[in-house]
């Protein structure tokens, strides 16, 4: 399928995203969980069992249970989604995702009305993950978005790269991709998803709450308490690349900049 | 002979200049590697770190010559300048690779300086070791007589605040920066009067040698 890039008719850039290589995608990562360091991911995460793979799903949903990875697969449809990442740290790629809106998966599921929030986890497995032996933030791993966040046409369940099953430093087996928001939000390795009706905790925010947002959207006018979000640099660009301007909801304003009317995006950062 | 005075020898045999070139030879190692993908799809931050790391490494270096002689009699006091220089070597190649290779823009450098206070914290760390190299020559020392000593004890400050400086940019919680923190904070006290009590290196603590700190 073709690249979703801007959503089609409500983009006014008529630029192609030129996504980044296999290599850069998969060997400069944040996934805590196997070290801190960019390749500590590449270089450890494939102690990681994920076949097995289960998901639960519960919360305030018509059906809850456990369903395998296969049992997922089996019911959803992957097109490819070429989006922008943007990392909280200033830095960005384009990766050519192959995934599922996240709005089949719940609906599937059956969320109940009352249910405002999505909330995931990912997989704490100490024996397989050497990163999870330091307290470097609170684990296990989880992430939240409002009900209409995840239900959004452009929220997906990323289950592979360039055609290719997703790597395990990349969040294997599934993991969330929201691309207007920073990438921590796009939590990996998932293997909980739960419908509330509160705000659920997230990994960062508990960290702290002043540096880290529950919403977390791109935000060039928002900047980090230690660093601007203005700029970025596009990864693979090398040692002397300028930066780039951040774009308001990381290019994605014409699709989400809706689902935040009226709202001080400066207090809910 | 005993080990230390086997160390002492070997060391004493070692040139000055080579401790220069040794050590400064990670600067244009990490360039070349930044330039040639040795550092990764991202090689800026990269660079920046690991030049900020060796900035620390030779810190701490440079404060463990006068308590490894205190207490070891292990003599490196020949190669304290040279390690001295080596740190603010590294700082300012840090700090360079910040501004031109990083930051960028001059507008958000300066707003960076005030705004962020890990970066405030850095660049004091940085004023205050100016004067140290600017003064790290034999006809400063003889100028300033015992007072060059004492200008030279902004090194401990500036050591704090360069761990600091580490420990508040870490994301999460860390334990590179609370190491080095430890070991220029446990450097630092072995310099207050109370070791001197714990035995026979009360005798080699009290003599007096030229800018010792």
């Amino acid at each position: 399928a073709a690249g979703l890039v801007g959503l089609g008719a409500g983009s006014v850039r008529a630029e192609t995203l030129e996504p980044n290589g296999w290599e850069e995608i998969t060997s400069y990562n944040n996934f805590y969980e196997f070290g801190t360091d960019k390749d500590d991911p590449a270089r450890y995460a494939d102690r990681l069992t994920i076949s097995p793979w289960t998901v639960k799903i519960d919360g305030m949903v018509d059906k809850p249970g456990d369903y395998s990875f296969d049992q997922i697969m089996s019911a959803m449809t992957v097109e490819e989604r070429i989006y922008r990442f943007r990392c909280v740290e200033a830095w960005s790629m384009v990766i050519p995702w192959n995934g599922f809106e996240l709005a089949d998966l719940l609906n599937m599921a059956g969320v109940q009305a009352g249910a405002k929030y999505v909330a995931f986890e990912t997989l704490l497995r100490p024996e397989e993950m050497p990163g999870v032996r330091y307290p470097i933030i609170e684990w296990p791993y989880v992430e939240g978005l409002r009900l209409d966040e995840a239900m959004h046409p452009l929220t997906i369940m990323a289950t592979g790269i360039y055609g290719k099953p997703i790597p395990k430093q990349n969040g294997a087996p599934m993991r969330l991709v929201v691309p207007w928001k920073y990438g921590y939000k796009s939590i990996k390795s998932i293997v909980r998803i739960s419908l509330v009706d509160k705000q659920p905790p997230t990994a960062w925010n508990k960290y702290s709450d002043r540096e880290y947002g529950f919403y977390s959207n791109v935000n060039p006018n928002v900047d980090h308490p230690r660093w601007s979000q203005a700029t970025e640099r596009k990864v693979g660009s090398g040692l002397f690349a300028k930066k780039v301007p951040t774009l308001m909801f990381n290019g994605y304003e014409a699709e989400v900049a809706s689902l935040y009317a009226g709202m001080d995006l400066a207090k809910y950062h | 002979m005993t080990l230390t005075d086997q160390a002492n020898a070997l060391l004493r045999r070692v040139p000055v200049w080579l401790v220069y070139i040794v050590c400064m030879a990670g600067a244009p190692w990490l360039f070349w590697l930044g330039v040639s993908g040795g550092l990764g799809p991202e090689p800026v931050k990269g660079l920046e770190r690991e030049l900020g790391e060796l900035a620390l490494k030779f810190l701490v270096a440079g404060l463990a010559v006068t308590p490894l002689r205190r207490f070891l009699g292990l003599n490196l006091m020949r190669f304290r300048r040279a390690i001295g220089l080596v740190t603010f070597f590294y700082v300012c190649c840090h700090l360079l690779v910040w501004l031109v290779l990083d930051v960028q823009l001059l507008a958000q450098i300066w707003a960076d300086i005030v705004k962020r206070p890990y970066i405030t914290v850095g660049m004091a760390a940085f004023v205050l070791l100016v004067p140290l190299a600017v003064t790290s020559n034999n006809r400063s020392v003889r100028r300033l007589g015992p007072a060059w000593r004492r200008l030279h004890r902004l090194v401990y400050p500036a050591a704090i605040l360069g761990g600091v400086h580490y420990l508040m940019l870490a994301k999460g919680f860390r334990i590179e920066p609370l190491v080095y923190l430890a070991l220029i904070a446990g450097l630092l006290l072995l310099r207050l009067p109370f070791p001197r009590l714990l035995g026979s290196s009360s005798r080699v603590g009290g003599d007096s040698g030229v800018g010792r700190g």
